[in-house]
């Protein structure tokens, strides 16, 4: 197996070589830089399909550059008709067969990827994951760890000896949504009424992006996707903070009055208070993530006052209300947000 | 044929006032008028939904721009892509096949001409309401919204929780409506083709044109019923209570999907068939030579409208079927690479040993050849279902279907455009403007659809109004956004040399091209009754007979 994979690696040298720059430095993005279990097989089998159309391309243009300077009229045409050929069954029959090897070797290829990918199975300690697309967020539960968040997803690194992949279980609250992280996997829809799975094994620490790849309404644009693979020390810790309930002080509790009784309750749940809203992002540990609105906007104190006061700044058209309050109530109820920590 | 009696008719046409002319056009039932409407419409539509996409490009020129909303972006892509493909490639073709299938079998009209006149005006209304959205869809009082949905519309988006207002029911009702017209249509091209053949011409002896057609005629019927079927549906989820694509109540989003691709996949065959026809005529006559393999070609074109019924789950390769399924679908849309392989090598070799003369109508199937191969690979490519998980619904997809779209299937239609135009008008074209038209356009879209692969394999999803900077996009979609303004300088000197050579052109005659087939026979513009005598042909090319009867093809043949 790793010969034939070898053959088919000097086969698409020519692709491989112009892939060469198309690493992660040109796009975070990037579906030639894979890092996960499921991205390689993908990488593997599209350089082997981009040899083969290449081939197929330069072999099929030739020819038709071929036809278009050899063929086309010269200026001291006499005028006649050129003999008239009207088929052949032996060159028809060599440009039936040749094009079915052609496919049934692509195929192969291709249905073996797919089994690898799909028919893989889950070890015991797999992390699992159900992520739920919402109208424009990303919420992400955590079954057997009792963790819930909101946008930022974190894994484990997988040393590809002890592997320890993610697997997930993708669900829709409202619209089709589709998970596409390219350079972790391939993508998979979230659609509602229908689950789906998929699974991931980052092998570099770091931070992965990709963004909702199915329209799913008005803010599909900013339903972006932050995957953070941890090592192992920090995705514990990571779980160990998130699994805490919210830690209430009493310098904020102004905001925490404000918060609990206007409509911010009605969509967000803070662990540990009355707010238990499920429509919209878990802010038990508002504080522990980078970004807000879905990955929009940097998680800093003008840009959470500025989405409390005025989503549509951020994010036009989400279901962020403008929140209409006092400058007061305003600063009282970011100082109490910046407590979740 | 002399064509005295038809300038009098002509003379005696002109010298009536124009409400009676514009009377004769609304009430005819002549297949070359009813050809001549469907392709002025499509050409109005064609200019429209262009400059939709010149919105959504500007909009797009760099990450965070401003210049619309996401809900008209969202308007623009819906109403872009509903009108490209139902409102401006089928008319054109269907256009096309109205005003020649007839004149190629030596026909005098369609089989049923007040039911080809019907099937008009429903795509004409079907348009014409689909439009008034932008100023009723949310009540009658002038503060409408388009149709937001996407062009294939994905259920639970279309539901009234999420789709508020009437502007997903503009968007069905005017499908349904323009789906009665095409199916009408297609019955119509059938029953012509079936049934009013001249004598001699054996099914094996037809121009391919009309055999591509009324496969095409056949595939429309088996695509757009359960397209149908879906908006009615969709109409009872949304107004009587129905739970068909109602996921809160158990209904099936991915039921949709299957509707909506059964008919999604065998329509690129309808649109693209036509295409393949009209390459089928251009290339012969420009290369001096008959068609190369013609019996194959028709076995491919059969070939390709049998497996394009079993391919359409490729557009789902992302939804969550089981291994077995997706790697099914491989299987038949590798398959269907075999026949389109074929007909490109064909056409190749039509070319090969000829005398190619590189006029417009030419070039235009050169550039179709080149673009529809690279359009194959890619598709090839999206076909291998791990590799789609990345390319579906991204920026590569987009680039790949507006590769067949306009690289294969508008470049070979504005090919027929000039290749017609003199049988249609009875004045030649400007080679120059042609010229012109061909260059810029060609720029344009090399431009627009080569680069736009890019972002696609660089993580940029379709259908997003805006984008974050550091993804490797910006300088992509910039150059993508100029290509449109070359493709749009090539539509304006296309509609220009129109109209241009409509009224100022030199007269064409009857065979500007030195041509093969019927419609070649008769005067330019034809009279109304198309032949005075129903012709009588012996093979293939009859008009190829009657100039060279010392080599005849029916010796061949």
């Amino acid at each position: 197996m790793r010969r034939a994979a070898q053959v088919i690696g000097f086969a698409c040298l020519p692709v491989a070589v112009l892939a060469a720059p198309a690493d992660r430095s040109l796009s975070p993005t990037n579906i030639f830089a894979p890092v996960s279990t499921p991205a390689q097989s993908i990488f593997g089998l599209s350089l082997f399909v981009l040899s083969v159309t290449a081939a197929i391309f330069v072999v099929v243009f030739t020819l038709l550059l071929y036809c278009v300077v050899k063929f086309r009229r010269r200026t001291d045409d006499d005028g006649r008709e050129p003999p008239q050929v009207f088929g052949s069954n032996q060159v028809e029959l060599a440009w039936t067969v040749i094009p079915v090897l052609i496919t049934v070797v692509l195929f192969m290829a291709t249905a073996r990827v797919i089994a690898s990918v799909q028919k893989a199975p889950r070890p015991e300690n797999a992390i699992r994951v159900i992520a739920i697309g919402h109208q424009f967020w990303w919420e992400y539960r955590y079954p057997d760890l009792n963790v819930v968040t909101a946008n930022e997803l974190h894994v484990p690194v997988s040393d590809p000896a002890h592997p320890t992949p993610t697997f997930l279980t993708l669900l829709s609250a409202d619209t089709d949504h589709s998970f596409w992280v390219p350079r972790l996997a391939g993508k998979t829809d979230l659609i509602p009424n229908h689950p789906n799975s998929m699974w991931m094994d980052p092998q570099e620490t770091g931070l992965y992006l990709g963004q909702c790849a199915q329209y799913c309404g008005t803010q599909h644009a900013k339903m972006l996707l932050r995957v953070y693979a941890d090592s192992p020390q920090e995705f514990n810790r990571w779980i160990e903070e998130q699994s805490q309930p919210a830690l209430t002080a009493a310098a904020v509790s102004e905001g925490q009055r404000i918060f609990e009784r206007t409509a911010c309750i009605n969509c967000h749940a803070v662990t540990g208070t009355v707010a238990d809203g499920r429509f919209g992002p878990d802010l038990t540990h508002l504080m522990s993530r980078e970004t807000i609105a879905s990955g929009a906007a940097p998680n800093t104190p003008e840009n959470l006052k500025l989405w409390i006061q005025n989503p549509d700044a951020i994010k036009p058209s989400s279901k962020m209300p403008a929140m209409g309050l006092s400058d007061h109530e305003l600063d009282a109820v970011t100082a109490y947000l910046a407590t979740l920590r | 044929m002399s064509t005295d009696s038809i300038s009098i008719v002509n003379a005696d046409f002109a010298s009536r006032p124009l409400a009676a002319k514009l009377h004769e056009w609304v009430t005819t039932v002549d297949h070359k008028r009813l050809g001549i409407l469907y392709i002025v419409y499509s050409v109005v539509f064609l200019m429209i939904a262009g400059i939709e996409a010149l919105i959504m490009r500007i909009q797009l020129i760099r990450p965070h721009n401003n210049y619309v909303s996401p809900e008209v972006f969202n308007q623009m892509f819906t109403m872009h892509g509903t009108t490209m493909i139902f409102f401006v490639i089928m008319p054109m073709l269907f256009g096309f096949a109205n005003y020649l299938v007839p004149l190629m079998i030596g026909a005098r009209d369609m089989a049923f001409p007040r039911l080809n006149a019907f099937s008009f005006w429903m795509t004409a209304f079907g348009g014409i309401f689909l439009y008034f959205s932008f100023l009723g869809a949310n009540g009658l009082y002038g503060a409408g919204n388009a149709p937001d949905v996407g062009w294939f519309a994905y259920a639970p988006l279309t539901s009234q929780t999420f789709s508020l207002g009437h502007s997903t029911d503009f968007w069905t009702l005017s499908l349904l409506v323009s789906g009665f017209g095409s199916i009408g249509t297609a019955i119509n091209i059938i029953a012509t083709i079936f049934c009013m053949r001249c004598p001699g011409m054996t099914l094996a002896k037809m121009p391919l044109l009309a055999w591509l057609n009324m496969v095409m005629a056949v595939l429309v019927i088996l695509a757009v019923s359960p397209l149908s079927a879906a908006q009615i549906m969709l109409l009872v989820d949304r107004y009587l209570g129905g739970h068909f694509f109602d996921t809160q109540a158990g209904g099936s989003a991915v039921i949709w999907m299957h509707f909506f691709w059964i008919f999604g996949h065998p329509e690129v065959y309808v649109l693209v068939i036509p295409a393949f026809a009209f390459a089928s005529e251009i290339i012969p006559v420009f290369s001096r030579k008959a068609i190369f393999g013609y019996p194959v070609m028709v076995a491919a074109t059969v070939c390709i409208a049998f497996i394009s019924m079993s391919v359409w789950a490729h557009h789902m390769f992302t939804v969550g079927m089981n291994a077995n399924a997706n790697t099914f679908f491989v299987l038949t849309t590798m398959a269907i690479a075999v026949p389109t392989g074929i007909k490109i090598f064909n056409w190749l070799a039509t070319m090969w040993g000829g005398k190619i003369h590189f006029k417009t109508p030419m070039l235009f199937a050169t550039a179709f050849l080149f673009q529809f191969l690279i359009a194959g690979l890619t598709g090839i490519m999206l076909g291998t279902a791990p590799f789609n998980w990345h390319l579906g619904n991204s920026y590569f997809v987009v680039a790949h279907f507006h590769y067949v779209i306009v690289g294969g299937i508008l470049f070979t239609t504005f090919g027929a455009f000039y290749y017609w135009f003199p049988k249609m008008s009875g004045k030649m074209y400007s080679e120059a403007l042609g010229k012109l038209h061909f260059w810029l356009f060609l720029i344009g879209f090399h431009l627009t659809f080569d680069f736009m692969h890019i972002p696609g394999l660089l993580g940029m999803p379709r259908r997003i109004y805006t984008y974050e900077p550091g993804r490797g996009w910006d300088t992509l979609n910039l150059i993508v956004t100029i290509g449109v303004f070359f493709q749009a300088a090539g539509i304006l000197v296309f509609v220009g040399n129109l109209l241009w050579s409509y009224f100022h052109g030199e007269t064409a005659g009857s065979d500007p091209w030195d041509a093969w087939t019927l419609e070649w026979s008769i005067s330019s513009p034809p009279p109304v009754y198309n032949f005075a005598t129903i012709p009588e042909v012996r093979s293939r090319r009859p008009l190829w007979d009657r100039k060279h009867p010392e080599d005849p093809d029916w010796r061949y043949e």
